[in-house]
C-alpha cells in the first residue's frame, strides 16, 4: 500500500514539471503587455521600459524560465502585481476561502442530489424520477452567476432574510476568528464564538446554494444511473429472489455498489466547482481564488497566473489520490498493485 | 434600518420550514445576525470594484486606488480650498491653495524660489516629528523613482533632487529653472507627499534605496488616517490618526473600503442601506438611482475631461481631414447620450458655428449629426462608396463603450462605412494605446491640473506624443502654442492662444468630442461633506454622517 502510494506520487512528478513549463509559456502567450499595463496612466516609453526591466521582462525567455524555476524550488512564487503581495501568501490565504465555499456547495449538492438520484432509481418512470429529471435539467441549464444574482435579489434585496453579500463575515458586527484552518466554520467554533459561527454559516448559504445547484446535476444523474445499474445486477436479482427486504436490497447491496462511480464523480465535481466558483465569488464579494485568478488573467499578472495554475494542478493530483483511496476503501477490487 | 421589519417574517419562515434542513440553518444563522444595529455614525463603509495594490502610490505598479490610499494616509505640503457650484455641489477650488503640512509659504525670485514653513507640531503615525529632512527625502524620491510619479513631478518643472534643499528643521526650499505656474498646484496632487524618512530607511536595501517594497505594504505616513488593516483584494480599513495637526480633525473614526467586483451587488448593498457609499457603478445604475431618489447621487462634471472617438491621423483613410470631419458629422450623438451614457454627462457637440471657441477646455465642437454633410465630405475625399475600418474599445469599459460602439457601427453603415468592433482586454489596452495601431477607438482623458494646455500636452502634442495621443496627432503649429500657453502670464494673450488651440483641434478633429462626463458617486442621505477632487476619489477628511 505504501509502495503503491509512493508510485502514484512518482507518476505525478512529470505532470507537475509539465504544468510548470506549460503555465510559464501560456502566461507569456497572454495578450497584452504587463509593463505597459502597470505603467498605467501618463506612461511614457521610458517608464514602460523601466517597469519591463524591473519585472525582468526584457531578458530572454530562457533566462526568465530559469529564474522562475529556481525561485520555485525555494518556494517563491513571485510577487503579484495586482495585489502587491507575494503570490504564495495570496494563495495560502485565499485557497481555504474557496475550499470552504466549495465544500459547502458540495455538501448541499450531495444532500439534495444523492437522495434524489437514489429515489429516482428505485422508482424509475414514476413522479419522483420526472422531478429528478426536471431539477437536474434546470440546475445544469442556469449559469451560476445568474442563479447567484437571482438569489441575492430575492433573499437579500426583496425578502431581506439573507445577510448582505459582503463576503464571509461582516466584521462590523462580528470578530474575525483567529486563523487556524482558514475555514471560518471551524475557526469560529475553535474560538468558541457561536454567534460568529452562525453568522458565517448564514453568509455561506446563498453562495453555496448557487454553486451547489451547478453540482447537483452530475451527482444526481450519476447516482441514479449507477443505482439503476446496481439494482438490475445479478446480485440484486438474487437477493430479491432470496426474499430479502427491499430496504436491505436497496441500501445494503444496491447503494454500496453504486457508491463507487459516485465517489469518482465527486472528485471531479469538486475540482470542477473550485474552477466554477469564479462568478459566484464575484457576486458575493467572496475573497477566494476564483476572483483572484480571473483578475490575474485580465491584468497579465504572470506570477499570479502561474502560481494559481500550479496550485490547481497539484490540488487536482492530490484529489485524484484521495478519490482513488476512497474508491479502494469502498470496493476491495480496486487495487493499485495490479 | 429595514432589518427589524423582516424579523417577524423570518421567524415565520423559520417555524414553517423546520422540516427543511437548509431553510432551518439559514434562518437560524439569520436570527443571530439580525441583532445588528445601523452602522455607527463615525464609521463609513464604502464599496468599490477594486482597491489599492500598494499603500504607496510611488511603487512601480501602483494602481489608482493606491493614489486614493496615499491621499488619505499621507500629508502634502499644501492642499486646495473648496467652492460651491451654482447647483449646490461642492468641488475643490484649483485657484485656492491652502496649508496642509506647510503652515505658510513664500514665493521669491519672480516665482523661481519657493520656501515652505512646516508645522512644528506635526508628527508621523509612529509619533516621530515631521521635519524638512523628511520633505526633502520624499521629493528626491518622487523625482528619482521613475515611471508615473517622476513624469507627474516634471509637469511642475520638478525634475532634479538638487532643486530641493533643507533650510532648517522646519523650512524647506524649492528652486526652479524657470517660474512655472503649474509648480504649486502640482504639489497638491497625490505624488509629492511626505514620507517618514527614518522609518522607511530602516527598510531600504541596496536594490531598493527608496524602500518602496516596504512602504507598499506598510504605512509610513503622517496624514489624517492610518491603515488599520489591509487585505489586498478584499478590504482596507482606515483608522483616524487622532494626533493629526495639518487640518481639522476628521469626523470619521474608521472607514472600511470593501472590494466588490459585481456592480449589481454594490448597488443592492447601497439600496438596502448596508453600505454608505458606492463608487464606480455603470452610468445606467447612477441614472436609475438618481431617478429613484432613495440615495444621493452626486455627479460633478469632471474637470479638464473629454470623452471622444479618436481617429488615427497616420492611418488611411483618416489621414484625410475631410474623412475625419465626415465622421464628426456622422456620429449618432443623441442616441449615444441617451442609450450609452444615460445622460450622465454634458454634450460636447453642436456648438453655434458662428461664434469663436471660448478660451477653456473642454469645449463643444461645432459638429452635429448631419449625414448629408458627411456624405458630401466623403465624396470630396474620394470615398463616395465608403470604406472599411476597425473600432477598438477598452473591455473594462464595455458597459458604456459597447453600446456606443454598436450605435456608431449602425450609423456609419448608412454612409457606406463598415466598422468592425474589437474589444481589447484591460491589460492590452495601454499597450494598444502606446503602439498607436488603432484606426478608431473610444477613449477619454482627464487632467489632474486644470489647464487646457495640460490636457493638450498629454493628448494632442506631437512632440510629447504620450500614450494618450491615440490619434497619433502631430501639428508643429499646435505644439508651439501648447508650449507658449504654459509660460504665458498675460491673461489676454493666454486666452487668445487657447482659443487658437481649440480652433485647430476642432477643425482637424483627430479626436471627435462626444461628451463631458460626470464623476458620479452614490451615497446614503446621511452622508455629508462630499467634495469632488481632481483625482475623482473620496477625500475622507471632509466626510461625516448625520
Amino acid at each position: 500500500m505504501a509502495l503503491s502510494f509512493a508510485k502514484r506520487i512518482a507518476t505525478a512528478i512529470p505532470s507537475i514539471i509539465g504544468v510548470v513549463v506549460v503555465t510559464f509559456l501560456l502566461a507569456r502567450a497572454l495578450p497584452g503587455d504587463a509593463a505597459a499595463y502597470y505603467a498605467g496612466s501618463s506612461a511614457t516609453p521610458e517608464s514602460i521600459a523601466q517597469i519591463r526591466n524591473a519585472l525582468g521582462l526584457d531578458r530572454s525567455l530562457w533566462f526568465q524560465f530559469g529564474d522562475y524555476t529556481s525561485r520555485l524550488l525555494h518556494g517563491d512564487l513571485g510577487t503579484s502585481l495586482s495585489s502587491g503581495q507575494p503570490v504564495f501568501q495570496d494563495l495560502v490565504t485565499r485557497l481555504p476561502v474557496s475550499i470552504e465555499l466549495t465544500l459547502c456547495a458540495l455538501v448541499f449538492a450531495m444532500l439534495i442530489g444523492l437522495p434524489l438520484g437514489i429515489a429516482a432509481a428505485t422508482r424509475p418512470g414514476k413522479a419522483i424520477d420526472h422531478l429528478c429529471r426536471i431539477i437536474v435539467s434546470v440546475g445544469a441549464a442556469f449559469p451560476t452567476f445568474f442563479v447567484a444574482l437571482g438569489l441575492v435579489y430575492v433573499f437579500y434585496f426583496r425578502l431581506g432574510i439573507a445577510p448582505e453579500p459582503l463576503g464571509r463575515l461582516n466584521d462590523t458586527y462580528f470578530s474575525i476568528p483567529p486563523t487556524v484552518t482558514g475555514l471560518y466554520l471551524i475557526d469560529t467554533l475553535l474560538a468558541g464564538d457561536i454567534q460568529a459561527f452562525w453568522a458565517s454559516l448564514s453568509q455561506l448559504m446563498l453562495p453555496s446554494i448557487s454553486l451547489g445547484l451547478f453540482a447537483l446535476a452530475p451527482i444526481a444523474r450519476i447516482a441514479r444511473a449507477s443505482m439503476l445499474a446496481s439494482l438490475s445486477s445479478d446480485f440484486c436479482r438474487t437477493a430479491r429472489a432470496m426474499g430479502l427486504s427491499r430496504a436491505r436490497i436497496v441500501y445494503g447491496y444496491g447503494l454500496r455498489n453504486a457508491m463507487l462511480p459516485v465517489v469518482n464523480i465527486l472528485g471531479m465535481v469538486f475540482s470542477f466547482l473550485l474552477g466554477a466558483n469564479v462568478l459566484v465569488e464575484q457576486v458575493f464579494a467572496w475573497p477566494g481564488i476564483g476572483a483572484y485568478a480571473v483578475n490575474a488573467v485580465i491584468t497579465s499578472d504572470y506570477a499570479a497566473v502561474q502560481g494559481f495554475v500550479l496550485m490547481m494542478a497539484i490540488l487536482y493530483i492530490l484529489l485524484n489520490l484521495v478519490v482513488d483511496l476512497a474508491a479502494a476503501a469502498i470496493d476491495p477490487r480496486v487495487r493499485y498493485d495490479g | 434600518m429595514a432589518k427589524s421589519k423582516s424579523a417577524i417574517a423570518r421567524m415565520q419562515a423559520y417555524r414553517s420550514q423546520t422540516s427543511l434542513l437548509i431553510a432551518a440553518t439559514l434562518s437560524l444563522g439569520l436570527l443571530h445576525s439580525s441583532a445588528h444595529a445601523e452602522t455607527p455614525k463615525d464609521v463609513l463603509i464604502e464599496v468599490a470594484e477594486h482597491g489599492p495594490n500598494s499603500l504607496d502610490a510611488m511603487a512601480p505598479a501602483a494602481n489608482e486606488f493606491s493614489q486614493m490610499t496615499s491621499w488619505q494616509i499621507y500629508d502634502r505640503l499644501i492642499t486646495h480650498g473648496t467652492k460651491t457650484l451654482p447647483d449646490g455641489k461642492v468641488m475643490y477650488d484649483a485657484t485656492k491653495i491652502e496649508p496642509e503640512l506647510a503652515k505658510s509659504w513664500e514665493v521669491q525670485d519672480g516665482g523661481k524660489t519657493l520656501i515652505f514653513h512646516l508645522r512644528e507640531d506635526a508628527t508621523f503615525h509612529d509619533g516621530s516629528p515631521v521635519t524638512a529632512d523628511d520633505v526633502k527625502w520624499s521629493f528626491d524620491r518622487a523625482v528619482s523613482v521613475g515611471g508615473f510619479p517622476t513624469v507627474q513631478m516634471a509637469a511642475g518643472s520638478l525634475t532634479d533632487p538638487k532643486q530641493f534643499s533643507v533650510v532648517d528643521a522646519h523650512t524647506f526650499k524649492i528652486t526652479l529653472p524657470v517660474a512655472d505656474k503649474l509648480t504649486l498646484p502640482d504639489l497638491a496632487v497625490p505624488v509629492p507627499y511626505v514620507v517618514n524618512k527614518k522609518l522607511a530607511l530602516q527598510h531600504a536595501t541596496t536594490d531598493d534605496p527608496w524602500a518602496l517594497k516596504w512602504t507598499s505594504l506598510n504605512d509610513a505616513g503622517g496624514g489624517p488616517f492610518k491603515v488599520g488593516s489591509w487585505k489586498s483584494g478584499d478590504r482596507i480599513v482606515f483608522d483616524r490618526f487622532d494626533n493629526w495637526k495639518s487640518g481639522p480633525t476628521p469626523a470619521l473614526k474608521r472607514v472600511v473600503l470593501r472590494e466588490i467586483t459585481s456592480p449589481g451587488t454594490r448597488r443592492a448593498l447601497l439600496e438596502k442601506g448596508d453600505v454608505d457609499v458606492s463608487v464606480g457603478l455603470p452610468p445606467k445604475d447612477y441614472a436609475e438611482l438618481a431617478a429613484a431618489g432613495k440615495v444621493n447621487v452626486i455627479g460633478t462634471l469632471m474637470q479638464n475631461e473629454q470623452f471622444n472617438v479618436d481617429l488615427n491621423v497616420t492611418m488611411k483613410p483618416f489621414d484625410d481631414k475631410r474623412v475625419r470631419q465626415a465622421i464628426a458629422y456622422a456620429l449618432p450623438y443623441d442616441s449615444i447620450m441617451k442609450q450609452a451614457l444615460y445622460e450622465r454627462g454634458r454634450p460636447l457637440f453642436g456648438a453655434d458655428p458662428t461664434t469663436p471657441f471660448p478660451p477653456k477646455w473642454p469645449v463643444a465642437s461645432k459638429y452635429n449629426t448631419d449625414l448629408d454633410k458627411a456624405k458630401a465630405l466623403l465624396k470630396d475625399a474620394g470615398y463616395a462608396d465608403g470604406f472599411k475600418s476597425d473600432l477598438y474599445i477598452d473591455m473594462s469599459q464595455t458597459t458604456v463603450q459597447e453600446p456606443m460602439a454598436l450605435l456608431i457601427q449602425e450609423q456609419l453603415k448608412k454612409i457606406g462605412i463598415s466598422i468592425e468592433i474589437h474589444k481589447v482586454p484591460g491589460s492590452e489596452w495601454f499597450a494598444k494605446m502606446g503602439s498607436k495601431s488603432m484606426p478608431m477607438d473610444i477613449n477619454y482623458f482627464y487632467g489632474w491640473l486644470d489647464y487646457p494646455e495640460y490636457f493638450y500636452f498629454w493628448t494632442y502634442d506631437g512632440k510629447n506624443n504620450s500614450v494618450f495621443n491615440t490619434a497619433n496627432y502631430s501639428n508643429p503649429e499646435l505644439d508651439k502654442l501648447i508650449e507658449q500657453a504654459r509660460f504665458e502670464s498675460d491673461p489676454t494673450a493666454y486666452d487668445a492662444i487657447i482659443t487658437k488651440m481649440n480652433t485647430i483641434a476642432m477643425d482637424d478633429v483627430p479626436r471627435v468630442p462626444v461628451a463631458h462626463l460626470y464623476s458620479d458617486i452614490a451615497m446614503q442621505k446621511n452622508v455629508k461633506g462630499y467634495v469632488y477632487w481632481f483625482h475623482t476619489h473620496l477625500d475622507l477628511r471632509s466626510i461625516s454622517k448625520e
